[in-house]
């Protein structure tokens, strides 16, 4: 289905996937933490001594199958980094699925050319 | 960055939902109008590569991280309506299956990198690329810029988003019950590390992959 002209494209995406516990690896080794702004519940207990209400209850309103490209005991860099190419590799082809299947409403009625 | 769940109060959050639910709407009539089946790979693609680029995060030594997002690279390729609903794809399922991102921050992340920073740089793409050939300097030259000041206006947003959160929702006891960072904290604390790192990453991404696609696939660059 995918055409060949697309083809160098997505080995380059598959390179990227590769490529992809590099980051989270060199912030590791820079020793830097999360996204500014992206603190649970704890890390925001921390900065400010307390947790917001509003923050303490929606923080809590959905647990991701998958949480933050890991898995639950899957430590060191090793393992983590395994985690997170799986992670990339299952998220890109959930994308993909999903495009396609909005790409294929959007055009049904539409010609092929 | 994504807005976790927590951050927005609901009159933020339901709002930019429901200003989001018009604009995919709006996005899918606009994209029926000129999207061919044989293009489908391309926005798969480019979905795709938001979701991986997005997984590259950029570190401050010791400090927090940001990463790119490939949206005024995809306006490019396959237009900016389509651009909306391929970045909101990979948003809404970074959100769902892997947490990064809230639920009901979706609506904000998709307005923030999905429309707005998606229009904002295919605009000072235009403006400044206009109708030179696609394998022209101008269209690096206003790729790149267009990346930057997107990324900015994705940042600038985000930061407003959180910032007022102050104002909207605080408890009689003073005390925030959403982000409790007030603007003045937001917007430098996000603005200074897009403006001088992660929107200097976004426009090497972007010029460095349009010139890939100049070099090999010039065809895929929309005139």
């Amino acid at each position: 289905m995918k055409d060949l002209k697309f083809k160098k494209l997505w080995v380059g995406i598959g390179m990227l996937i590769l490529l992809s516990p590099l980051g989270i690896i060199i912030p590791e080794l820079l020793k830097s933490g999360g996204a500014w702004g992206e603190w649970g519940a704890d890390e925001i207990e921390k900065i400010t001594g307390y947790v917001p209400e509003g923050l303490k209850k929606l923080s809590e309103l959905w647990k991701a199958p998958m949480s933050d490209y890991s898995f639950a005991g899957w430590k060191g860099n090793l393992k983590s980094s395994i985690a997170y190419i799986i992670s990339a590799i299952l998220g890109i082809g959930i994308v993909v699925l999903v495009s396609v299947l909005i790409g294929k409403y959007i055009t049904r009625k539409n010609g092929n050319s | 960055m994504h807005i976790p769940d927590g951050y927005l109060g609901p009159y933020t959050y339901a709002g930019l939902w429901a200003v989001m639910l018009a604009i995919w709407s709006y996005a899918g009539r606009k994209v029926k109008e000129v999207l061919k089946a044989s293009q489908i790979p391309l926005l798969a693609l480019s979905a795709a590569f938001s979701f991986v680029i997005m997984m590259f995060n950029v570190p401050i030594p010791a400090g927090t991280t940001g990463h790119a997002t490939g949206a005024t690279l995809i306006a490019i390729l396959i237009g900016p309506w389509a651009g909306v609903i391929a970045i909101s794809v990979a948003l809404v399922i970074q959100a769902l299956i892997f947490g990064d991102g809230g639920i009901t921050a979706i609506g904000a992340n998709c307005f923030n990198i999905g429309f707005a920073e998606v229009f904002v740089g295919y605009a000072v793409y235009r403006l400044i690329a206009g109708s030179s050939d696609v394998k022209s300097k101008n269209r690096l030259i206003g790729a790149g810029i267009g990346a930057y000041i997107g990324i900015n206006i994705a940042a600038f947003l985000t930061a407003f988003e959180l910032g007022i959160q102050t104002i909207l929702h605080t408890g009689s006891d003073g005390r925030p019950f959403y982000s409790p960072f007030p603007l003045k904290v937001t917007i430098p604390a996000i603005m200074l590390e897009h403006i001088f790192l992660f929107a200097i990453i976004e426009v090497i991404v972007t010029v460095l992959a349009l010139a890939y696609l100049q070099k090999s696939h010039a065809e895929l660059i929309r005139k």
